[in-house]
């Protein structure tokens, strides 16, 4: 098999699916190469991540990235979360094929893009 | 249940090429170029396979060259072809027509020869994937010296006018070796011979491969792909057309390809072809039907089923479809864990992570190949199986659409 049985299982069950009604914050990446997209949505209580979900049309290792991604972040800090890296999400999956690792670097993008559009939105409540 | 449906991509050994191939690996193990009589009888089972090969395509057994596969048959029409033509040195800058739906043992070799100064036009196809006459007709400039269109996409499976081209080559022929050079003058030089190359490898088991009847001068297929042996592949070779080897060593196949010939190979190939020949009518038949009852159940079965292939001119074992939002390599994989077996032009299956070209010539857009899917039938393809896929393909569509039912695309 072309996937670690990790993958495959986030592939088949994949946890956090779905999207939140009042989301904090939502984050959307395309992938360019590959024509991926991934949406997270963040729910955030005092600089921490109490729910988050996701969407994905891609491949299996997208869906797992996303899936696998929700697991690592839920209950981090939002400091914590950015500083998650595509090389932990790959570690954690067990490896992914070398044509794959972009899919993981997807997950990244769109977390960082929902926390980016988070601190966007807060600095402006502020003022 | 198990369910092979990706024959496109190749096929099993049929038991009755395997028992035919079996006394050639230890019993008659001679090299056919040995003068004894381990060699001759080596050589008397390549003879007599050659003519088997020769007859399938209506052609001379001379005309026939066993090569590793497809891939080098390909490589050695088209590079073959230059290298013997430059024997004769290019009086002007040689220009080759190339389909835009070809394998890419076509195109890498002609986009190689670009590279090298040859000039290359790209033919087009139009949305269903299918070449037009016209259009080979528009491309033709007077140093054209060869066109080279595959006979089956093997993606789409759409079935390209190999015949029409051919006899509209062979006019242009005609009246190019009619006309008579001006003495003296330089520009009045007679105009090249067009060659005419067609890679047949997924139209031998359906459709009609005599040279003559297509007109072409060099034709290339695989025996995998027949339910024959891998590693084994003919190029026939029109008589009089200046190929040259482009695999230094022996003198094998009149020069023309070195290497030791591949005797279990051949005897299995030839043997392949027989089983083609005998059940080519009633297979036929059998797998359109199939085919019929395949995209009947995905059209109500499935939402968001586009089919791209054009069932009325592509070969009767092709399905390729586009399942709206849902990613072609999620939905394989899937299928697999359930024990179908398919493919898809997804740029996420790809090695390069490029849509698949043939998709793209046909103006499907990178979004819908990301969505496509190809099923292939085959030998041992029942009916029972094409229920199985209706059967489990719907949930999984399903759940994995929810994976992105919000997503704005």
């Amino acid at each position: 098999m072309l996937y670690s049985e990790k993958v495959i299982d986030h592939f088949q069950h994949p946890r956090n699916q779905g999207v939140l009604d009042k989301p904090s914050a939502v984050g959307q990446v395309g992938n360019p190469v590959c024509g991926d997209i991934m949406k997270i949505y963040l729910q955030i209580n005092n600089g921490i991540i109490e729910d988050i979900k996701f969407e994905t049309l891609g491949c299996a290792a997208a869906i797992a990235v996303s899936s696998a991604l929700t697991e690592l972040v839920k209950g981090k800090t939002l400091d914590e979360a950015y500083k998650i890296t595509k090389d932990k999400i790959v570690n954690d999956l067990g490896g992914l094929p070398p044509a794959k690792i972009h899919c993981s670097m997807l997950g990244v993008d769109a977390l960082h893009a929902a926390i980016d559009n988070y601190r966007q939105k807060t600095k402006g409540a502020v003022k | 249940m198990k369910v092979y449906l990706d024959y496109s991509a190749t096929t099993p050994v049929d038991p009755a090429v395997y028992r035919a191939m079996k006394p050639y690996f230890s019993q008659v193990f001679g090299n056919p170029a040995s003068l004894h009589s381990y060699g001759q009888a080596a050589q008397a089972a390549v003879d007599q396979s050659r003519q088997v090969v020769a007859d399938f395509l209506g052609a001379q057994p001379q005309e026939i060259i066993f090569t590793s596969g497809a891939t080098e048959s390909d490589n050695l029409a088209i590079m073959g072809l230059i290298a013997g033509l430059k024997a004769d040195n290019f009086s002007v800058r040689p220009h080759i027509i190339v389909s835009s739906i070809e394998h890419d043992a076509v195109r890498q070799p002609a986009r190689q020869l670009e590279q090298l100064g040859i000039e290359v036009s790209w033919l087009p196809v139009n949305s269903r994937g299918i070449v037009e006459v016209s259009s080979v007709e528009r491309l033709i400039k007077p140093n054209t010296i060869l066109v080279s269109v595959i006979y089956v996409n093997s993606e789409t499976g759409a079935r390209q006018p190999i015949r029409e081209i051919g006899e509209l080559l062979k006019k242009i022929n005609k009246t190019r070796e009619a006309a008579q050079p001006h003495i003296g003058t330089d520009s009045a030089r007679r105009l090249p011979h067009i060659y005419f190359h067609t890679d047949a490898t997924q139209a031998i088991n359906y459709f009609d491969c005599h040279v003559d009847h297509l007109h072409c001068d060099l034709l290339s297929f695989s025996g995998h792909k027949i339910y024959g042996p891998k590693g084994i592949g003919v190029l026939y070779s029109r008589s009089g057309t200046p190929l040259k080897s482009i695999q230094l060593g022996g003198h094998q196949e009149n020069n023309r390809r070195s290497g030791t010939l591949n005797v279990p190979g051949i005897v299995g190939l030839s043997k392949a072809l027989e089983l083609v020949a005998d059940q080519q009518v009633e297979e036929i038949k059998r797998i359109s039907g199939l085919r019929q009852r395949l995209v009947d159940g995905l059209i109500h079965q499935v939402p968001g089923v586009v089919v791209n292939t054009d069932l009325s001119q592509a070969s009767p074992a092709h399905a390729h479809i586009s399942i709206m939002r849902v990613e072609g390599e999620s939905v394989l994989l899937a299928l697999d864990l359930v024990g179908i077996a398919v493919s898809t032009g997804s740029a996420c299956a790809a090695g390069n992570l490029e849509a698949s070209s043939t998709l793209l010539a046909m103006g499907i857009t990178p979004e819908i190949s990301h969505y496509s899917l190809r099923f292939s039938l085959g030998r041992w393809t029942t009916s029972a199986e094409i229920d199985y896929v209706l059967e489990q393909l719907p949930p999984i569509v399903q759940r994995l659409s929810h994976l992105s039912a919000n997503l704005t695309i």
